[in-house]
């Protein structure tokens, strides 16, 4: 009964099935990267919707009389202790001649930011000219009045539900008629500090918090890295110490952050007495972060050089050292750089072992050297979720997305010197 | 090679220049206030601290948020420039922690208490109004209870609000609350919790018989899901009731004041969360929040004696200061101004005599 099949028959009779479960993997994977794609662009959307805009404040323009009586009342300005919030005030009432009583003055003078009275201060430090004149400035409102310009707030709501007053609604729908209100660029969200207020709050100081533990980062980590890398390939014997020192390398690699923010603590604070919240510490810990990355990163890139090249300069008489640092080294560079990189971009996205070492902190001024307090971007972002105020949460956002616009840029750089400086064998 | 030669000479430049710098800092002190503690003061104290750096001739002082324990550790370590001048808690410091502060050299601490706060209960607004005693949060949060004969414990058996008291609604039980670490999870076991422990007579008497058993019994959250840690993040909290109207959450008054258009307090022995029940002291559930400072700093600090007039000031912690806008409940006229002059004469504090 059984006929012999040939080999082409049982092909042909598997080929269906074959091609059924070849149909449905590529079904699983296009559903699995779909999957994936709408996470992210799930993230990206709440993110930009969130985010984008705390990119726009609001400003309202009042004409600020410079009133010499007012700021020098002895003759003399003082230029700390003067009553700038005093013209800020009278502007105000100015604007809005039927406010009377103390109870609406002071919920009036709520709709303006504190940080009108230290623009008026910055103007007579730089210019004291302008006393006693009148001038039209954009002063921010303050953040709830933002909220609501934005939409943030509704405004038919209860008044006992809403942090506005059916006054102050009244008295800012006034001011926008009269076209006194007007949203402009956030520039205080990158030229300041942290602050209490969301509408003064700003990134600059985190932002030079990175940057400056980054530059402690990449100063330590790069020559220690590339050193260990170096005399790990080419000069090491291979024996049972430099195998333990290599699998110790690529654990380490692994080490959940945090550990080396404890270690930081015990080593670089409480032995050295280096000072907490400092750039200084951060680098340091980051660069215990980040070398191993760099480390097994750039022997990857020296494996990579063909031994051929070696030996064409052992052979013309090179020393071992020369063969390194004339041939090996710089054909290794573009793959130890892009390592270095992407071990810079996870330093910079690392929050854990920062809080640590104190650098989760209320710090206003900009910091200006490397032991200055200072944050991070990534902490910053942290310290902002918490804040009841509302107005922060799409500062977070938008500080999400600047760090994000860091994180891209430095992985950007990586593909590109990659695939710029590559050399194929 | 020169460019390489170059390139090693700026790594190196650097790496000695942080040093330097480093060692600078050892020898120059510092010319800013540095504050640390409790995540609940936190937002007072900063405040506080940039409106000093602002309109002062004074650095902004800097403010670590370390949880009232960590701060209060690190306040102990020594005088110096190197320890925190100033830390924040949200309750009052301990005999053990004074001890330590006392065998580390740190012997005058000035007390000063800032105002109140008060530990709401709140669900999304669209959900029902729940009127609470302190006893019906104890036996639906506690991982023991009182069962029929005297003397007994059992394991928490309540599912729903009905279980535990026929009036309340039959919701299931489901509150989301801060971790062990939080102050606010103390203050809330300690008022709340404590609070409805003790109408049973026979643990109140434990209280001088067995106190770490009444402890026991009294502070143990339970631990089978009625009760979901949910972080040190109030905003999430918030987050999460409006999701799921069943829910509860446990968090400071100010993160209710701030997004009172999505949730509501629940009534505690009849008394609604408030401003001013909080301010009367009618609201069961409030505390008093600290700062502790040490004298040796004051005027070696630069700027210290200003945060602590700032502070103290009427137009920061007065009735209508800043810090009420930002949800702290001011203590009243008379204990305001014993504490101001409390500051100014910087009498230290001693826990010997209590």
């Amino acid at each position: 009964m059984s006929t012999e099949l040939t080999t082409r028959q049982k092909v042909e009779a598997g080929l269906a099935r074959r091609r059924r479960k070849e149909f449905t993997f590529r079904l699983v994977g296009m559903f699995a990267t779909a999957v994936g794609i709408l996470f992210l662009v799930i993230f990206f959307a709440t993110l930009l919707g969130k985010g984008s805009s705390a990119f726009s404040q609001t400003f309202l323009q009042l004409n600020v009389e410079f009133n010499e009586d007012v700021l020098a009342p002895n003759g003399e300005l003082d230029l700390i202790y003067a009553d700038f919030d005093g013209l800020i005030r009278t502007a105000l009432l100015n604007e809005l001649p039927d406010v009377s009583g103390r109870g609406e003055r002071r919920e009036l003078y709520r709709l303006v930011s504190i940080g009108a009275g230290y623009q008026i201060q910055e103007m007579i430090a730089q210019n004291s000219e302008l006393m006693g004149t009148t001038q039209s400035i954009w002063v921010p409102v303050s953040a709830n009045v933002d909220m609501l310009m934005k939409g943030n707030i509704d405004a038919s709501l209860d008044e006992s539900l809403r942090p506005l007053s059916d006054w102050q609604i009244g008295w800012i729908n006034k001011l926008d008629q009269a076209g006194r209100l007007d949203k402009k660029f956030n520039t205080a969200l990158f030229t300041n500090g942290d602050s209490r207020e969301p509408e003064l709050a700003g990134i600059k100081g985190a932002t030079m918090g990175s940057f400056f533990m980054l530059v402690v980062t990449i100063a330590l980590s790069f020559p220690i890295g590339v050193a260990a890398a170096i005399y790990l390939e080419e000069f090491a014997p291979k024996n049972r110490w430099s195998d333990l020192i290599e699998v110790n390398i690529n654990n380490l690699a692994a080490v959940p952050s945090i550990v080396f923010g404890l270690l930081g603590l015990a080593v670089f604070i409480n032995w050295m007495a280096l000072p907490r919240s400092a750039p200084l510490v951060g680098g340091l810990v980051l660069t215990l972060l980040t070398l191993p990355v760099i480390i097994i990163a750039s022997r990857a890139a020296i494996k990579a050089v063909p031994p051929s090249i070696r030996e064409a300069a052992l052979g013309l008489g090179a020393s071992q050292m020369q063969v390194v640092f004339h041939h090996v080294l710089p054909l290794a560079m573009p793959g130890m750089l892009t390592g270095a990189i992407i071990g810079m971009s996870r330093a910079l996205g690392e929050s854990a072992p920062l809080l640590m070492i104190g650098m989760i902190a209320f710090v206003v001024d900009v910091p200006g050297s490397f032991t200055d307090p200072s944050t991070a971007l990534p902490v910053q972002i942290y310290l902002w979720a918490d804040s009841p105020e509302r107005a922060f949460a799409e500062r977070t956002s938008a500080a999400i997305i600047v760090l994000l616009g860091f994180l891209l840029l430095m992985n950007l750089t990586a593909v590109i010197i990659r695939k710029r400086m590559e050399r194929k064998w | 090679m020169s460019t390489k030669r170059k390139v090693f000479a700026g790594i190196s430049t650097t790496v000695v220049s942080l040093a330097l710098s480093a060692t600078a800092f050892a020898q120059s002190g510092r010319d800013y206030v540095y504050v640390v503690g409790s995540s609940t003061v936190y937002p007072f104290a900063t405040v506080v601290a940039e409106r000093f750096g602002r309109g002062s001739e004074f650095k902004t002082p800097k403010i670590e948020s370390t949880g009232s324990g960590g701060g209060l550790k690190l306040f102990c370590d020594g005088v110096g420039v190197d320890h925190p001048d100033v830390a924040n808690s949200s309750r009052a410091i301990k005999q053990s922690e004074f001890d330590t502060c006392a065998k580390n050299g740190v012997t005058a601490i000035v007390e000063v208490k800032i105002g109140y706060d008060g530990i709401v209960i709140a669900n999304a607004l669209e959900s029902i109004s729940m009127a609470l005693s302190r006893r019906d949060i104890f036996m639906a949060l506690a991982k023991e209870v009182p069962g029929d004969s005297e003397g007994e414990l059992i394991a928490n058996p309540y599912e729903t609000w009905a279980d535990v008291n026929s009036a309340l609604p039959a919701v299931k039980i489901e509150v989301l609350g801060p971790p062990p670490t939080s102050g606010t999870r103390d203050a809330f076991v300690e008022l709340a919790m404590e609070g409805g422990c003790k109408t049973v007579p026979w643990i109140k008497v434990l209280k001088s018989s067995d106190k770490n058993q009444y402890k026991a019994i009294c502070h143990t959250i339970r631990e089978d899901g009625a009760f979901v840690e949910a972080g040190e993040n109030d905003n999430l909290i918030v987050q999460k009731l409006q999701a799921n109207p069943n829910a509860f959450g446990i968090f400071g008054f100010s993160f209710l004041d701030q997004n009172k258009e999505k949730v509501k307090g629940a009534t505690v022995d009849g008394i609604a969360p408030t401003f001013d029940a909080i301010a009367d002291g009618d609201y069961p559930v409030s505390r008093p929040l600290y700062f502790y400072v040490k004298k040796a700093h004051v005027d070696v600090i630069p700027g210290l004696r200003g945060y602590l007039r700032e502070f103290t000031s009427e137009r920061a912690w007065g009735e209508e200061g800043y810090l009420s806008d930002r949800g702290l409940i001011p203590m009243p006229d008379e204990e305001r101004s014993a504490v101001a002059t409390n500051v100014r004469e910087l009498t230290p504090l001693s826990l010997g005599n209590q």
